[in-house]
Order: C-alpha cells, then sequence, then structure tokens
C-alpha cells in the first residue's frame, strides 16, 4: 500500500519540483528582462538567427501543407458537390490552425534545440559560471534576448507562413484542380477575416515564448557533459512541441469556442 | 589583521560524496597562497563556493570579515566584483573572438576596450594577431592564456587561478608564474591559486597549503615546504607511488 502511495507520489512530486523550477525561471526571466542593463545587439543577433534563418523552413512547411491541404478539401467537398469551398476552407484552416501551428512546430524544432544545445555546451564548460564572474547576469545577456527576439519575430514568420499557405493552396487549385485564378482569389479575400489573422499572431508570440523559455531552461540546468547537453536539447524540443499543442488548443477554444 | 578570505568548517557533498569535509584556510591581504592536492580533491569546488557559484552545506566563508556564505540578488553580484576568476577549462565565450572575451568586462567604446585587449594579450605572452579570432581557433596553452588575460583585465582586487600553467610549455609557464608573482608583488593584487606544478608553487606561492579529504592537512610558508614532516606533503611534492595517498587500483 505504502509502496503504491510512493510509486505514484515520486513522480507526481518530480512533476511538480519541474513547474514549480520552470515558473520560477520564467519570472527570473521576464522580471530581469525588464531592468537594465539590457542588451541590444544580442537581440538583434537572435531576432536574426531566428526569425531570418528560419525563414526557408517555414515557408517550405507552409506551401507544402497549404497545397495538401486544398487537395484534401477538394477531395472531400467533391462528395457533397461543396468543392466551390476549397479557398474559404484552405485560408481559414491555414490562418487559424496550420499556418501558426505548423510554424511553430518547425521553429521549435530548429531554435529550441539549437538554444538547448548552446546554452547547455556553455553551462558545462563553465561559460555560464564566467559570464557571472565577470558582472555579466546570464538572465539578462542569454535569456531574456533570446526570449524577446523569439516573442517578436515569430508573428513575422507565422504571416509569411500565412501567406505561403493560402498560396500553395491556391497554386495548386490553380494548377491542377482548374479553379479560377481570380475567383479563387476574391473568395480568399471575402472568407480572409481580421480576427482569424489576430488570433493567429497570438498564437505565434505565446509559441515564440514557450520555444525560447523551453530552449533556455532546459540549456541552463543542462549537466553531465556532452550526453547532459544531449538529453536537454531533446528535452527541448519535446517540451515546447507539447506547449506549443496545448496553448493552441486552450487559444482556440477560448478565441473560436464560444 | 582580518584576512582577506576565510573559510572555516566549509562542507560541501555531490550526492554520496563529502567533497569538502570542515574546510579551514585563510588568505591574508596581498598574499599569495598555493592549494595543492590530489586530482578531485575539491580545489576547484572550494574555489566556486567561495564565488558562490556553488552553495555551501555547512561553514562560514568570509571576505575581509563578511560573511558571503547565502548572499542573494545584488549583495551576490557586489561580493562577485572583488575577484578576478581563471577557470581550469578556460571557460572561454565561444561565440566571442578573443578581443571580446578579455574586454568583457570592461567599459567604455569598443576601440579603446579592444586596445586594453591586446595590452592583455601581451602581458600572457600573445600578440595582437589573435584578437581575432576565435577561442576554438586557438591551441589549448593559448585559450589558457586568454582566460587569463580576461581574469586580470578588470584588475580585480583578488584572483583566483585554477591551475594557471597546465598544458603550457615550460618557458611559457614561467612567464605566467612570473606575471602572477608581478600581480602580488606590485600590484598587492591577493592571489589563491592551484596547481599541481611544483616548480609552479615555488614560484608563486607565499604560502603552500594542502588539500586531502575535504580538509587542509597541512599549510605552512613556502620555505617550510621542504623540510616538512607531514608524510602527505612529502609523498605529494616528491610525486612518489610510496606513502598514505593510496590511488584505487594501482598496487605497490
Ligand atoms: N557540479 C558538480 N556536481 C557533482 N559533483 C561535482 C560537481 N563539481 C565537482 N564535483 C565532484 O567534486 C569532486 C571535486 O571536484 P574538483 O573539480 O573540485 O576537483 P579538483 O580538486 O579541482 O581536481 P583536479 O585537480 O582534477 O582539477 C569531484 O569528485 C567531482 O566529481
Ligand atoms: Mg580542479
Amino acid at each position: 500500500m505504502i509502496a503504491a502511495l510512493v510509486a505514484i507520489g515520486a513522480p507526481v512530486l518530480a512533476a511538480f519540483t519541474a513547474i514549480g523550477r520552470l515558473t520560477r525561471f520564467a519570472i527570473t526571466a521576464l522580471t530581469r528582462m525588464l531592468q537594465p542593463p539590457w542588451y541590444p545587439a544580442q537581440l538583434a543577433q537572435q531576432m536574426l538567427v531566428i526569425g531570418w534563418l528560419s525563414l526557408p523552413v517555414v515557408g517550405l512547411t507552409a506551401i507544402f501543407t497549404g497545397s495538401a491541404l486544398a487537395q484534401q478539401i477538394f477531395i472531400g467537398g467533391s462528395r457533397f458537390n461543396a468543392a466551390s469551398t476549397v479557398p474559404a476552407v484552405t485560408v481559414i484552416g491555414v490562418v487559424r490552425e496550420l499556418g501558426p501551428v505548423l510554424g511553430g512546430l518547425m521553429v521549435a524544432g530548429r531554435v529550441a534545440s539549437a538554444m538547448a544545445a548552446e546554452l547547455g555546451t556553455m553551462r558545462v564548460t563553465e561559460q555560464i559560471d564566467a559570464l557571472v564572474t565577470l558582472r555579466t547576469d546570464p538572465f539578462r545577456w542569454l535569456v531574456g534576448p533570446r526570449i524577446l527576439a523569439a516573442v517578436l519575430v515569430m508573428p513575422f514568420l507565422v504571416l509569411v507562413s500565412n501567406a505561403l499557405g493560402v498560396m500553395g493552396g491556391w497554386l495548386l487549385a490553380t494548377q491542377r484542380l482548374g479553379f479560377n485564378s481570380a475567383q479563387y482569389l476574391a473568395t480568399t479575400q471575402r472568407y480572409l477575416e481580421v480576427d482569424d489573422v489576430m488570433s493567429s499572431l497570438v498564437k505565434a508570440g505565446v509559441f515564440g515564448f514557450f520555444i525560447a523559455l523551453m530552449g533556455c531552461y532546459h540549456g541552463y540546468h543542462s549537466g553531465g557533459g556532452a550526453a547532459g547537453v544531449g538529453r536537454a536539447t531533446t528535452n527541448a524540443v519535446v517540451s515546447s512541441f507539447i506547449l506549443i499543442l496545448l496553448s493552441n488548443l486552450i487559444i482556440t477554444v477560448i478565441v473560436f469556442g464560444s | 589583521m582580518t584576512p582577506r578570505i576565510e573559510l572555516s568548517g566549509v562542507s560541501k557533498r555531490f550526492g554520496s560524496r563529502q567533497v569538502l569535509d570542515g574546510l579551514s584556510v585563510s588568505v591574508m591581504p596581498g598574499e599569495s597562497l598555493v592549494i595543492i592536492g590530489g586530482s578531485g580533491t575539491g580545489k576547484s569546488v572550494s574555489l566556486k563556493c567561495i564565488l558562490g557559484l556553488i552553495p555551501i552545506d555547512a561553514g562560514s566563508i568570509k571576505v575581509d570579515g563578511q560573511e558571503v556564505a547565502g548572499l542573494k540578488g545584488a549583495a551576490l553580484d557586489a561580493h562577485r566584483t572583488r575577484f578576478g576568476m581563471l577557470f581550469q577549462g578556460g571557460a572561454l565565450f565561444d561565440s566571442l573572438p578573443v578581443w571580446r572575451n578579455i574586454s568583457f568586462a570592461l567599459p567604455g567604446r569598443a576601440a579603446d576596450r579592444r586596445a586594453a585587449a591586446i595590452d592583455n594579450l601581451a602581458r600572457v605572452g600573445l600578440g595582437a594577431e589573435v584578437a581575432d579570432l576565435r577561442p576554438a581557433e586557438l591551441s589549448g596553452g593559448m585559450q589558457k592564456r586568454v582566460a587569463l588575460a580576461r581574469a586580470i583585465a578588470v584588475r580585480p582586487p583578488i584572483i583566483f587561478f585554477d591551475e594557471p600553467t597546465t598544458g603550457l610549455d615550460p618557458i611559457t609557464a614561467a612567464v605566467i608564474n612570473k606575471l602572477i608573482r608581478t600581480l602580488v608583488t606590485d600590484l598587492k593584487i591577493t592571489a589563491l591559486a592551484i596547481t599541481h606544478d611544483m616548480a609552479s608553487v615555488r614560484l608563486i606561492a607565499d604560502r603552500v597549503a594542502m588539500l586531502h579529504a575535504g580538509k587542509i592537512i597541512w599549510h605552512g610558508p613556502l620555505a617550510s615546504l621542504d623540510g616538512c614532516e607531514n608524510p602527505y606533503v612529502r609523498q605529494f611534492i616528491h610525486g612518489s607511488t610510496e606513502g598514505p595517498i593510496q590511488m584505487p587500483g594501482v598496487r605497490q
């Protein structure tokens, strides 16, 4: 009986400890970001690394998925004589869900892992300790610029992702499914709502926050040499994926559920 | 006179391993203390404890008479500004070129900081041509010297040297030993060094302390090192396999 309780209790306790540690890390990062010194050069560099260098993956993902989506809607819609819904459903699906979620996941795969590996290496080679002895707060120098850069840049990436996703659908529909280009674009425009775009930008900011937070958190607390850094990288990617999907569900239910 | 640094009864364990076990040692202002001791006895850990990088389990650490164990936030930051630290592995920032590493904590315009970095490079026997290289492009010994230049660049009143001459050729090692000696005698810096290199001990130490099993088991002025009767110290300075310090798995 006791053994069973212990068996259940230990992982539950561990989970709460981990959540507490993560929350404290996030609060520390956010409060330190509000106080100087700030490091604008670090911020600019992170914006470049996260934003510019993620454009190819995010763009390709969006085009491929937007096209595939249009094809599936066409097949499904044809059964109900509703093949003409392709432009409307594509734009809603891309802007509300696929653009932000797939963009977020791709950026998470690229960026959360890279951040965890970089900070983890800095931890195990004592570079983070060295920062501290050189009067520099790792939260302001490393963590803050990464989180802020991700939150600022993700909405732009998601805008690109939305636009290219819709374009992918349009390309496939006009090239393969025989849609008229002008009509397709006009329908797309009619069904493109400001609220949908806003919600996708909010999602993007939230995803950016989680991506950088998980990358930094796991890297910062990494230990145990190269294997430890490897674990930190995996954990950063997996946990940011889960947080993206979970927060996406919550935002979707709040915004569109009522 | 209050000691610059005073550790009493400092203990630290990692898991089941008691690394520091009632460590007591002090360093007077303007003095150079060298800690010797076997690999894995907690020498690096004790430096990190003083800097507040590793929390201690028990005991007290005083700097200029002020208790520093358990400091947090701004007080901890202020405490750390008194120290320069040469890490055993160098700990250079590999995303930054050499000159930015060295001038990292220096204020001012980039051109002045670069000039200051090149000055400090010269002190560790390196030329201006390495200033724009990345740490990964340097040899191990060069990295160590750049790390040393970074530790001394802000002219802190207390400097910790964790194995300053490992990985250096004998001539470069002599340059570094001389530099540390100059910092202590001319600039009145308080130095706490760790080394396995007995030649280096003789060149930089005012006093020597030996760490074994988490405690200081012997300490005294440099001059008394050779006449020391302590069997642990004798075995260590003669680098002998025979004596009270046994290496696991090594048979006599
Ligand atoms: N962060 C840590 N977590 C767990 N154990 C640690 C940590 N840091 C050090 N140790 C352990 O503490 C012991 C002392 O380590 P330390 O680095 O102080 O040795 P050292 O005396 O400097 O040895 P060397 O001369 O080889 O550098 C080692 O057994 C090491 O495994
Ligand atoms: Mg060491």
